[in-house]
């Protein structure tokens, strides 16, 4: 933590978690998504379906979803730029469970090219997100580093395949999780790096055979 | 081997060694952690002082938050100052930190822009001391950037030593620490030294230790707007005791210490939760009631 984490960040108002951390959190699932969506399902949680409107929290997750940074001051208005843009969207509530996080959202989403993802993530405090599922693959995902997540087969070898494939590429590995899912023998792994991946390194290893998908996800600051 | 916390006593013994200002000192070693000039960190600073005046700016046209539960009270407290008839009890210069303190903060739950210091919930306290300061001593924006600075020394010792969100440690934790924020970059931008720059932050936990954190409906208005506004008075009083070359028998990472172990101790429902205190008050509980069923 420095100065600047305590005089800062500017922001729009009224709540780090419920505006702030939501508008990072729209960002994140955007960037997981790989573009800007065109449809967009939210389903709030808790206590972001109970404050939504009075902490702005609906106008914070799609301005977050438009790319928008959360200091941007058309956010109040987020709705009405989506409908220009042809963003299609909705809210409705929906209770994931005692054990999930309060601000916690689940969206839907559609990009221009059809491909859809699945996401669901939480405001945790001061603005912070975690992402903890993605297309019902658990994950844990901060938007604080640029980060590869890959789907891949749970067999031997295949993490290092892919760690010596960035390594020959010169790319730093900040952390890594591996996370098993129980769907088909399948496993996610969450890598984060010092810097962003290019496009060339991330198709080297999506042509790794044990690899199901593979997807660079940008950091969100 | 567990690092050592940040220590506000620490530095106010080290800048007087050296026979620095508490800004001279702050301004060193912030750069130094931030790996920039000391030119850079003050026009970072600069920076966020334009968007702390438009804030002001933005909170005194009387906005109205989005649920409809506030707002237009700065701008109210401004307009009856301009009356002839107005009980002006306090003083022009406390008048002004509660006008500039309350108007961020009505920004604030009106989703404008501001500057989160320390958070947005506490968003009103340091506006509210630096330009009142500001429009009665003629303070240049140099001397505010130089005064952030040492407010932003302050909360990197409370955000290491407690915390400063009142979901963590209740309200004396969020605006009790900006309050003492801006009551030791008071007394340096108005001429202090380092040990009253402690004695400042020290007095200010004095006097809200305990504040527990209750917004109505779990939305930063109710009781917030009003607490950012006592909040920016608690910052003069102690500012002004403390250039009075009075003192404060708890040096201040001890204060700090103090409102961590209130805030440990204080029960989850006073911790943002809207479980207690003015949240849970008959009229809190009917006006929530009514607009959660409207959510
Ligand atoms: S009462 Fe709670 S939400 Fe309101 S300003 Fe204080 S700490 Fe923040």
């Amino acid at each position: 933590m420095n100065i600047i984490d305590i005089i800062g960040p500017v922001m729009i108002g009224p709540s780090s978690s419920h505006t702030a951390g939501a508008v990072r959190l729209g960002l994140l699932a955007a960037g997981i998504l790989g573009s800007a969506p065109v449809r967009a399902e939210i389903h709030l949680h808790g206590s972001f379906a109970e404050t939504h409107k009075g902490h702005g929290t609906d106008m914070a997750l799609l301005a977050g979803l438009m790319g928008w940074l959360p200091d941007d001051a058309r956010i109040p208005e987020a709705d009405r730029y989506a409908a220009e843009a042809g963003l299609e969207y909705s809210f409705a509530k929906v209770d994931l469970g005692s054990l999930t996080h309060p601000n916690t959202a689940l969206f839907k989403l559609t990009a221009a090219d059809g491909s859809r993802c699945e996401i669901i993530g939480a405001s945790v405090g001061g603005g912070q997100v975690l992402v903890n599922s993605i297309d019902g693959f658990p994950v844990e995902l901060t938007g604080k580093l640029p980060a590869i997540l890959t789907v891949h087969e749970d067999k031997r070898g295949i993490i290092a395949l892919v760690t010596s494939t960035l390594a020959n590429a010169g790319v730093n590995v900040a952390t890594m999780r591996v996370f098993r899912s129980n769907k088909g023998g399948l496993a996610s792994m969450v890598i984060e790096c010092d810097e962003a991946v290019p496009q060339g390194i991330i198709n080297l290893i999506a042509a790794l055979q044990q690899i199901h998908s593979v997807r660079f996800i940008a950091s969100v600051a | 081997m567990k690092k050592d916390k940040l220590s506000l006593n620490g530095w106010i013994a080290e800048a007087e060694a050296q026979g620095k200002s508490m800004q001279e000192f702050l301004l060193e070693y912030n750069s130094k952690e931030l790996e920039c000039s000391e030119e850079e960190l003050l026009s970072k600073m600069e920076a966020m002082l334009v968007v702390i005046e438009d804030s002001i700016k933005f909170g005194l046209t009387g906005v109205r938050s989005h649920s409809g539960l506030t707002g237009g009270d700065a701008k109210r407290l401004l307009e009856a100052s301009e009356q002839k008839q107005f009980n002006n009890i306090l003083g022009d210069k406390a008048k002004d930190a509660m006008v500039y303190a309350m108007a961020v903060s009505e920004a604030n739950a009106a989703m404008g822009r501001i500057v989160a210091a320390p958070t947005a919930g506490a968003s009103g306290v340091l506006p509210g001391v630096f330009f009142a300061l500001k429009k009665h001593y003629g303070l240049s924006s140099k001397v505010l950037a130089e005064g952030l600075v040492v407010a932003g020394g302050i909360g990197l010792v409370i955000a290491d030593r407690a915390s400063l969100a009142g979901a963590t440690g209740g309200c004396q934790a969020e605006c009790g620490s900006a309050a003492a924020m801006a009551a030791g970059a008071a007394v340096s931008m108005l001429g202090g030294t380092p040990a009253q720059v402690g004695h400042a932050v020290s007095i200010v936990f004095k006097n809200v230790l305990g504040l527990v954190c209750d917004p109505v409906a779990g939305l930063v208005e109710v009781p917030c707007i009003k607490r950012n506004g006592a909040c920016a008075l608690q910052a003069l009083a102690a500012a002004e005791l403390a250039l009075a070359g009075i003192s404060s028998f708890i040096p201040a990472d001890e204060a700090i210490d103090a409102m961590k172990s209130v805030g440990d101790l204080l029960p989850c429902a006073l911790k943002e939760t809207a479980g207690g205190g003015m949240a849970s008050s008959p009229t809190a509980l009917a006006w929530a009631k009514k607009y959660f069923a409207k959510e």
